[in-house]
C-alpha cells in the first residue's frame, strides 16, 4: 500500500525487536470475542486514478456549470490561484496546532495577521483564531453574552440566517437560554417595537444579522442605543463580510460573529468555511477559541504565541469557556491571504460591484410583470423579490436552462410563499443576469 | 539498532539560530503594506456604477478599511512563503504527538476536493442537481457503519467537541424519551478536555471517575457511581494511556443493566480500524475525528470533522438533515425528524473533510487493517527501545501510542516540556506533555503507521541522546530548543498584556498615551 513506508522484512524485524512472532500478539488486549476475523465490507482498495475517477463521476452528477443566483450564506466570489497554492505547501497544510510556537511561527504570525484583518474589517478590537463557522460562530456569541450579563433570555431577529438560528436552539435548550423571536417590518429590518415589547431589561443580547436573511442591512446604532441602556450587548452576524468593503463596520455591536466563507473560500457544498468572532477588548477573557498573541523571546526576538489559554478546555475543563477545541485555521489562512491580495483598493472595488450588479439585476428582474421586490430596506448584494408563481415551479424550470434559481424563503418563512432572495455577486455577468431574467420572463409568460 | 552508546557520549555543541537570513527576519504584512499596490484584480464593471453613499443612504456607507494591507502578488507570495519555512510539519518529518493521530495527509485527496462541481457546490442548491455530493457524504457514512459496526451515522459535526456535544444531546434526548433525561455523566480522570467542557454544554453534570492501578476502569468503582441519575459514561478506548479497556463488556453492561449508556470517544480509532469494532463491544455512541484517523490535513489547527455513529436505539435522534437513500436510488437530505435534536452546525457539516477522508478510506479499502496493525507495531517498536530509559508508569501492553513519564529525568532537573523542546532541535515535533493527566510528567508518543523504520529509528536515537543529555548537560535540555528561528517565548508576558492585532505605529502611541 503506498501510504505505508514498509516493507514486509522491516516489519518482521521490527516484530523480533519488540521480541514477539507476529503482529497478532500486539493486540492481544483487545478480548478474542471482539477481534474481526473477516476482512472489512470497505470499497476499495483503489489506485490514485480510479480515486480521482470516483469524484470525478460524482461531480458530473452535480451543478458543474451551472450559473447561480443563490446566496444565503454561501457565496460565489473571486477567488486566487495564489492564495490556493500557498495553503497548499505542506507546511501550512500537514502542520499541527502551534502549541509548540518555536517551529509554529508561520502559522502563529498568519493568525495574528488574520486576527487583524477581522478587527479592521468589523470595527472590533479583538478577534480569535477562528471558529468553526459562522452558524456556531453566532451561537457561541450567544453563549458568550449569557456569561457577561448574566441573563439568559436573547431577543433574536426572525431575519437571522434560519439555519443558524436552528444551531442556535439546539445548544440553548439544555442551556436554559431563552430565545424569544423578533419579527421584521415592511423594510425587511427587525422589529424595533417588538423589542420594546419584550423587555429589554432582563435580556442578554438582541441578536441581528446584517445584511440579513431577506438583504437587507439592520440599523445597529439604534438597536445598540436600545439594548445598552437595559444592560443588555448587542451581538450582529455577518453572513456576507464582501459588504464590509463598502458597508459601515457594527462598531457598536458588542460581539460580532462572521462566516468568512466569502473571503476566498469555496462553497465546497457547505464547509469547511471559516467562522470568525470579534468582540471588545474587556471581553477579551469571556472569548472562546484559540488566540495568538505577540510576545518575545530571551534575545528579545519578535514572535508569537497561542495565549489565555486558561479560557480553554484543556486547561479548565469542565469550567471552560467553549468545547472548542480544532478550529478552521487553514481556511484562516485562505481568508488572510486573500484579503492581503485583494487589498484595501481591491475589496472595495469587489464590493462595489456587488453593489452594482446587484441594483442592475433589481432593475432588470423588475421590469418582469408580477415581479415586485418586497422589502424597502437598504441592501448588499441580496434582495428579496415576490413572484407571482411558485418559487420552486419557477426554479424546477430554471434549472433546465443550468440556472439555479434565487432562495425560496417559503419554507421558513410560511408567512413569505412566493418570496425568494435574490444574490448577484461581482463573479455574475451582465449576460448571466439578463439571461436569466429572459428565462424567468418566459418561465412567467407560459401558461400555467 | 540504535545507538544505545550515546549515554556515554558527550552531547552536541548548541547550534547557533540563523536569524541573519532575510526568510527568518520577514515582518508582517501590514510593515509591506504601500498605497497604491494590490495584488489582486477583478474583471471591470459591466453594468453602470453606483455611489454608496446614494445606494445605501449616507449612515451606511463606508469609506475603507483602516490599515488595510496594500501589496503586490510576489510580496504576498514570498511573505507567506517565508513565514511557511518557520513551521514543521507532517510533509518535513514525524509527529510523535500522542492522542492527535499526525499521519500523512495524500495529496490525491487536496485534489478532488478542488475539482469543480464538487468545491463549486453550493449547499442550498436543489437535491436533484447535488446527487454527486450526496452520494459522496452516503458512501462515507457506510463505510465509517462498517469500521465502527455501529447502525447509523451524522457527518455534520464540524469536528471532534462538537461531535461529542452531539452525542450528549442524542443521549439526553434518547433518555428523555424513556422519560428522564438524568443528571450526570462519568469522565474517568484520563479522558481529553473537551469530553468534560462538551457534557456541561449538553446540560450535564460531570462526575469524574478514577482510574485503577493499571491506568483502567475498575468495574466495580464504577459500579458505584452507576445510579439512576447518571446518563452515560464517556470512554476513550483505546484509552489516552494507549490500552484497551479489557473489561468493556462489562463495563457497557454495568452502564446498560442501570439505563445508562456507553459514549466512546473515537479519537484513538488509529488503534482499532480493521482490528475491533465499537459496535461489538457494547458502544452506544461514539464520534470520529477524521483529521486523525482518516488522515485528513490539520491545516495548523483544522478543519475537522466529527461524524458521530449510533446504535439503532438512536437513530430518531440524529441532526437534521439525515443523508438517505430512496427507493428510487436517489440520493435526498431529511428534514422531517420530528425526534432529532436538532441541527448542531449550518449545512451539512464540513464537506471537504468528508471528501478527503472518503478518499483515504477508499484508497485503503479493506487494508485499513494494515495501517491500523503498522500503527501499533510503530509505538511498541519504540516502547521496546525506549523503556530501559524512560520510566513507564503503567506496564499494560500499548496499542497505537505509549506513555512514559519524566521521572527518571526529573532527578536532574529536567522535565517532559524541556525533553520535549529539546526534541524540537533534533528535528522532531514534541511528543505529548500535558497529558494524559493521570501522569505527572507525562511522555506521550503516537508514531502512526505513516513511519518508516528508519524514521522510528531516528526518534528513537533522539530520545536517547536527549537521556543522555539530561544526565550530563542538564542545563542544554532545560534551555532548549536551541535551532529554532526564536527560543522560548515569554508566554507570561503574552497573557499578562495581550496584544492581540497589528496597529500601525501611531496609534500604538495613541493606545500608550492613553
Amino acid at each position: 500500500m503506498r501510504y505505508l513506508p514498509k516493507s514486509p522484512s522491516e516489519r518482521h524485524e521490527m516484530l523480533k525487536a519488540i521480541g514477539v512472532g507476529s503482529v497478532e500478539e500486539l493486540f492481544q488486549s483487545v478480548p478474542e470475542k471482539f477481534r474481526l476475523r473477516a476482512p472489512l465490507d470497505l470499497p476499495g482498495p483503489l489506485s490514485e486514478m480510479e480515486i480521482i475517477q470516483y469524484f470525478q463521476n460524482r461531480a458530473a452528477e452535480n451543478a458543474r456549470g451551472f450559473g447561480s443566483f443563490l446566496g444565503a450564506g454561501v457565496y460565489r466570489h473571486v477567488r486566487s490561484v495564489t492564495a490556493d497554492a500557498l495553503v497548499q505547501r505542506g507546511e501550512f497544510l500537514t502542520s499541527y496546532t502551534p502549541y509548540q510556537a518555536e517551529i509554529s511561527q508561520g502559522t502563529l504570525t498568519a493568525i495574528f495577521e488574520f486576527q487583524t484583518l477581522m478587527c479592521q474589517l468589523t470595527g472590533q478590537d479583538v478577534a480569535n483564531a477562528s471558529m468553526y463557522d459562522g452558524s456556531t460562530a453566532l451561537t457561541e456569541a450567544v453563549l458568550m453574552a449569557q456569561r457577561l450579563t448574566g441573563r439568559s433570555r436573547v431577543l433574536v431577529a426572525r431575519s437571522v440566517h434560519p439555519e443558524y438560528r436552528q444551531v442556535l436552539a439546539t445548544y440553548a435548550r439544555n442551556l436554559g437560554i431563552e430565545i424569544v423571536d423578533i419579527g421584521y417590518t415592511q423594510s425587511g429590518q427587525l422589529d424595533r417595537a417588538a423589542i420594546e415589547k419584550a423587555k429589554l431589561g432582563d435580556a442578554a443580547a438582541i441578536v441581528a444579522q446584517s445584511p440579513n436573511f431577506f438583504g437587507v442591512l439592520e440599523e445597529l446604532p439604534a438597536l445598540a442605543e436600545a439594548a445598552h441602556p437595559a444592560g443588555a450587548l448587542l451581538v450582529t452576524c455577518i453572513t456576507e463580510p464582501v459588504s464590509l468593503g463598502v458597508v459601515r463596520p457594527p462598531t457598536e455591536a458588542d460581539i460580532v460573529a462572521m462566516e468568512g466563507q466569502a473571503f476566498g473560500v469555496s462553497p465546497s457544498y457547505g464547509g469547511p468555511y471559516v467562522g470568525v468572532l470579534a468582540t471588545r477588548e474587556k471581553f477579551v477573557r469571556q472569548m472562546p477559541g484559540r488566540l495568538a498573541g505577540q510576545t518575545t523571546d530571551a534575545a528579545g526576538r519578535r514572535g508569537f504565541v497561542l495565549t489565555l489559554a486558561t479560557r480553554e478546555q484543556h486547561i479548565r475543563r469542565e469550567k471552560a469557556t467553549s468545547n472548542i477545541c480544532t478550529n478552521e485555521a487553514l481556511y484562516a489562512l485562505a481568508a488572510t491571504i486573500h484579503l492581503c491580495l485583494l487589498g484595501k483598493e481591491g475589496l472595495r472595488e469587489q464590493a462595489l460591484h456587488n453593489l452594482a450588479k446587484a441594483r442592475f439585476a433589481l432593475a432588470e428582474l423588475e421590469k418582469i410583470p408580477g415581479v415586485r421586490r418586497v422589502f424597502s430596506g437598504p441592501f448588499f448584494n441580496e434582495f428579496t423579490l415576490e413572484f407571482p408563481r411558485s418559487v420552486k415551479m419557477i426554479n424546477d424550470d430554471l434549472l433546465r436552462e443550468k440556472i439555479i434559481g434565487p432562495y425560496p424563503l417559503g419554507t421558513h418563512y410560511p408567512e413569505l410563499t412566493k418570496r425568494a432572495v435574490v444574490c448577484v455577486t461581482e463573479t455574475t455577468s451582465r449576460a448571466e443576469i439578463e439571461h436569466m431574467c429572459a428565462a424567468v420572463r418566459r418561465i412567467l409568460e407560459r401558461p400555467v | 539498532m540504535s545507538s544505545k552508546s550515546t549515554l556515554n557520549e558527550a552531547p552536541a555543541a548548541v547550534i547557533r539560530k540563523a536569524a541573519q537570513h532575510v526568510v527568518q527576519n520577514e515582518g508582517l504584512i501590514f510593515e509591506k503594506s504601500a498605497p497604491g499596490k494590490r495584488g489582486m484584480e477583478i474583471p471591470p464593471l459591466d453594468v453602470p456604477a453606483v455611489n454608496p453613499a446614494v445606494a445605501l443612504g449616507r449612515e451606511f456607507a463606508r469609506e475603507d478599511v483602516e490599515g488595510f494591507p496594500e501589496v503586490s502578488e510576489i510580496e504576498v507570495v514570498r511573505h507567506f512563503t517565508r513565514l511557511s519555512t518557520w513551521n514543521y510539519a507532517i510533509d518535513l518529518g514525524m509527529y510523535p504527538l500522542g492522542s492527535c493521530t499526525m499521519k500523512y495527509n495524500p495529496r490525491v485527496n487536496e485534489f478532488v476536493a478542488r475539482l469543480e462541481g464538487l468545491a463549486s457546490e453550493h449547499p442550498e442548491q436543489p437535491g436533484e442537481v447535488s446527487q454527486g455530493c450526496l452520494r459522496i457524504l452516503y458512501d462515507l457514512q457506510k463505510c465509517l457503519i462498517s469500521i465502527t459496526g455501529m447502525d447509523a451515522a451524522t457527518l455534520q459535526p464540524a469536528a471532534g467537541a462538537q461531535g461529542e456535544l452531539t452525542g450528549l444531546l442524542m443521549i439526553r434526548a434518547y433518555l428523555e424519551s424513556q422519560g428522564n433525561p438524568r443528571k450526570k455523566v462519568l469522565i474517568p480522570d484520563s479522558a481529553h478536555g473537551t469530553n468534560p467542557a462538551s457534557v456541561v454544554i449538553a446540560g450535564y453534570e460531570v462526575q469524574n471517575i478514577k482510574s485503577n492501578a493499571q491506568g483502567q476502569i475498575d468495574t466495580d468503582h464504577l459500579r458505584e457511581f452507576v445510579k439512576e441519575d447518571v446518563a452515560a459514561l464517556m470512554l476513550t478506548n483505546p484509552n489516552t494511556l494507549g490500552v484497551f479497556e479489557e473489561r468493556i463488556a462489562e463495563i457497557a453492561a454495568v452502564l446498560h443493566d442501570r439505563g445508562a449508556l456507553l459514549y466512546m470517544d473515537g479519537a484513538n480509532m488509529n488503534a482499532l480500524a480493521g482490528i475491533a469494532r465499537p459496535g461489538d463491544f457494547g458502544v452506544d455512541v461514539m464520534h470520529l475525528n477524521l483529521h486523525k484517523t482518516f488522515s485528513t490535513p490539520h491545516g495548523g489547527g483544522g478543519p475537522g470533522a466529527g461524524p458521530v455513529m449510533v446504535r439503532k436505539i438512536l437513530e430518531p435522534f440524529l441532526p437534521i438533515p439525515v443523508v438517505v437513500q430512496r427507493e428510487n436510488g436517489q440520493y435526498a437530505l431529511e428534514h422531517n425528524r420530528p425526534q432529532s435534536v436538532g441541527r448542531v452546525r449550518a449545512y451539512c457539516g464540513n464537506f471537504g473533510v468528508l471528501l478527503r477522508a472518503l478518499a483515504y478510506t477508499l484508497a485503503y479499502g479493506p487494508g485499513i487493517r494494515q495501517a491500523t496493525e503498522d500503527a501499533v507495531l510503530n509505538a511498541n517498536y519504540i516502547r521496546k527501545n525506549l523503556e530501559d530509559l524512560f520510566d513507564l508508569p503503567y506496564s499494560l501492553p500499548s496499542m497505537h501510542e505509549v506513555v512514559f513519564s519524566d521521572a527518571r529525568q526529573k532527578a536532574r532537573g529536567v522535565n517532559t516540556m524541556d525533553m520535549a523542546k529539546r526534541l524540537l532541535d533534533y528535528g522532531f515535533h514534541a511528543y505529548t506533555t500535558a497529558f494524559p493527566l493521570i501522569v505527572p510528567g507525562a511522555m506521550m508518543i503516537e508514531p502512526t503507521e505513516s513511519e518508516s523504520k528508519e524514521e522510528c529509528d531516528l526518534f528513537i536515537d533522539a530520545m536517547r541522546s536527549i537521556a543522555a543529555e539530561a544526565e550530563m548537560n542538564p542545563d542544554l535540555v532545560k534551555s532548549a530548543p536551541h535551532s529554532t528561528r526564536v527560543g522560548r517565548l515569554d508566554e507570561v508576558a503574552a497573557a499578562r498584556k495581550p496584544i492581540l492585532r497589528w496597529r500601525p505605529a501611531d496609534e500604538k502611541e495613541l493606545a500608550h498615551d492613553a
